[in-house]
């Protein structure tokens, strides 16, 4: 049965005020466009939990979605601060919640298990533990060792973005998936998002590379370009000039302001977000083919 | 180009590179650790296997990663992973090194990336662990790379992010980290240090060329050790400025 929707109704059925909302991808496959349109529906008052919040997650707190933040590296990767996430911890405008990067998608991996929590080797993190009351000790009844556990992570939605699905949500993706996986199997409710939309026979050519299967997935979203100024493989590079560019902008609530009304409020979707971009930025980004050998799955 | 005089991060950079062991597994870090491992690879250590925490292993490092999830981070590489698959290994003891970063270091190798002041209110919110303790409690062998300050250089950090030899002899023991396992070097913007066999403590290995070691000791804010022969780093070769100037960063965003 075709799950395709619009990611604006996507958004409006499955997102709602309050909810625990996990944006997937590690530098790689960062659903832009899903936090953009969760933005222009102004859904307040989320619990925003990804291993790297990144400028996804910064633009979400500016425009005032959030209450609380669950991670493990809150930074610009490869600039510096997260401004705006930063700033509001500090000033104590922000709930936070924090892990290494180990305890956090560990916590994603219970709950992609169903399992009510993991396990994992002492890690002498004293300190977090005592940051973070969800990180507790048990004693393994098999070796009488001590070891950390973390409580299971089920969100209420997860956002994931792959190179391409079938109508179904049976999706390939490739390149560095990051905890795309864990993501999509530990979330109550899943929002694919995807470069393209291809047939079944297509999906069905190449299973090995099925990472996420439709059986898991609530909506399906035709999103070409949704991860801008993060990449998909294959498809288009890391804006790494924006990520700069996000250092200065952030640095004001007034820029922010504008930077949003423009960026965000002003344009109805990511194609519209796309053709505005340019097509100076569209040749940057554009990468040269580089095809894999083909497998032989044989013909049984 | 290369008859420019030679920067102290660019003899930092030379200094780590050649701490590589060739043919072993290595966690990278964000910024001046990659340029370590690409020069590495490019001289000394040919054969190391870069992992970096993201999922990007065996890369062949072409062209400088802007971040540790970037597609250059694994560029023609061997395997193409999650997250979970790199941090399982180094629990498992698959990584022999992690080359990292922090904010501030003790004279345990303890180092912070949390928060300066107090957790709760803190004074300056710093971006967290990530992968780092994650990588100095699993690989065997941690290296941190740092800007010598005495503002980083402190008796004791904040926060333990990353655990060092945490209070001293036998702690990282009784924390559940395996034997043998810890930080081995610091490479500074003014030193090489290493760790006393004895007490664990940050030792002074050798400085780099016009570095003095008075110079060092006032720039660290706690007792170094300073042991009877100190060496002096060789400085940069020529080749291995051309490497960094001409391939490793052209565009000169870390050098």
């Amino acid at each position: 049965m075709s799950k395709l929707l619009s990611l604006s109704e996507a958004i409006a059925r499955y997102v709602h005020d309050g909810d625990l909302v996990y944006a997937s991808g590690f530098t790689h496959l960062i659903p832009f466009a899903a936090g953009h349109e969760i933005i222009r529906q102004r859904k307040r008052d989320l619990i925003l939990a990804r291993a790297t919040p990144d400028l996804i997650y910064d633009q979400m707190v500016a425009a005032g979605c959030a209450r609380k933040v669950i991670f493990s590296y809150m930074g610009n990767p490869g600039v510096g601060s997260l401004r705006i996430v930063r700033g509001a911890i500090e000033r104590g405008e922000l709930e936070w919640e924090e892990y290494s990067h180990f305890g956090m998608i560990s916590r994603l991996r219970a709950g992609a298990a169903g399992l009510p929590f993991m396990p994992m080797n002492p890690t002498a993190a004293t300190d977090l533990e005592r940051a973070n009351p969800n990180i507790r000790r048990v004693t393994d009844p098999y070796s009488g060792r001590e070891v950390i556990t973390v409580p299971a992570l089920n969100p209420d939605v997860a956002i994931v973005h792959v190179q391409r699905a079938d109508p179904n949500g049976n999706a390939h993706l490739w390149g560095i998936i990051g905890e795309q996986r864990e993501a999509a199997f530990a979330a109550k409710r899943v929002i694919l998002t995807a470069e393209e939309i291809v047939d079944e026979a297509t999906i069905r050519s190449d299973p090995n590379r099925t990472l996420i299967p439709g059986l898991v997935v609530d909506a399906v979203c035709h999103v070409p370009y949704a991860c801008h100024p993060s990449y998909a493989q294959g498809y288009y590079d890391r804006d790494n000039q924006f990520y700069l560019e996000w250092d200065t902008i952030s640095r004001s609530p007034e820029s922010v302001r504008e930077w949003l009304e423009e960026w965000v409020y002003g344009v109805k979707d990511r194609a519209e977000y796309w053709e505005k971009l340019g097509p100076e930025t569209h040749a940057r980004l554009k990468v040269a083919p580089r095809l894999s050998e083909p497998v032989n799955y044989g013909d049984y | 180009m290369s008859e420019k005089p030679y920067t102290r991060t660019e003899l930092m950079i030379c200094v780590a590179a050649r701490l590589f062991e060739d043919g072993t597994t290595c966690f990278i870090g964000t910024g001046i650790p990659m340029l370590a491992a690409m020069l590495a690879a490019r001289t000394t250590a040919p054969h190391i296997v870069p992992v970096f925490e993201f999922g990007g292993t065996g890369a062949i490092l072409e062209e400088l990663p802007r971040a540790v999830g970037e597609a250059r981070t694994w560029h023609k590489g061997l395997s193409a992973l999650g997250i979970c698959d790199t941090m399982e290994a180094a629990q498992r003891g698959f990584i022999d090194y992690g080359f990292l970063g922090g904010a501030q270091i003790d004279p345990y190798g303890n180092l912070n990336s949390v928060v300066i002041g107090d957790h709760d209110h803190p004074k300056a919110r710093l971006p967290g662990s990530g992968g780092g303790n994650d990588i100095g409690s699993s690989c065997w062998r941690t290296i941190a790379i740092m800007q010598h300050q005495k503002r980083r250089f402190v008796p004791k950090v904040d926060f333990i992010t990353t655990p060092g030899y945490l209070t001293g002899p036998g702690a990282r023991e009784a924390a559940g980290l395996p034997r043998g396992s810890g930080p081995i070097a610091v490479v500074s913007t003014l030193a090489l240090m290493d760790y006393d066999p004895e007490t664990l403590r940050m030792r002074l290995k050798a400085v780099h060329p016009g570095v003095t070691v008075e110079e060092v000791i006032e720039n660290t804010g706690f007792d170094l050790i300073i042991p009877d022969e100190v060496g002096v780093n060789e400085p940069p070769s020529a080749e291995e400025l051309r490497l960094l100037r001409e391939e490793i960063d052209p565009e000169g965003l870390y050098i």
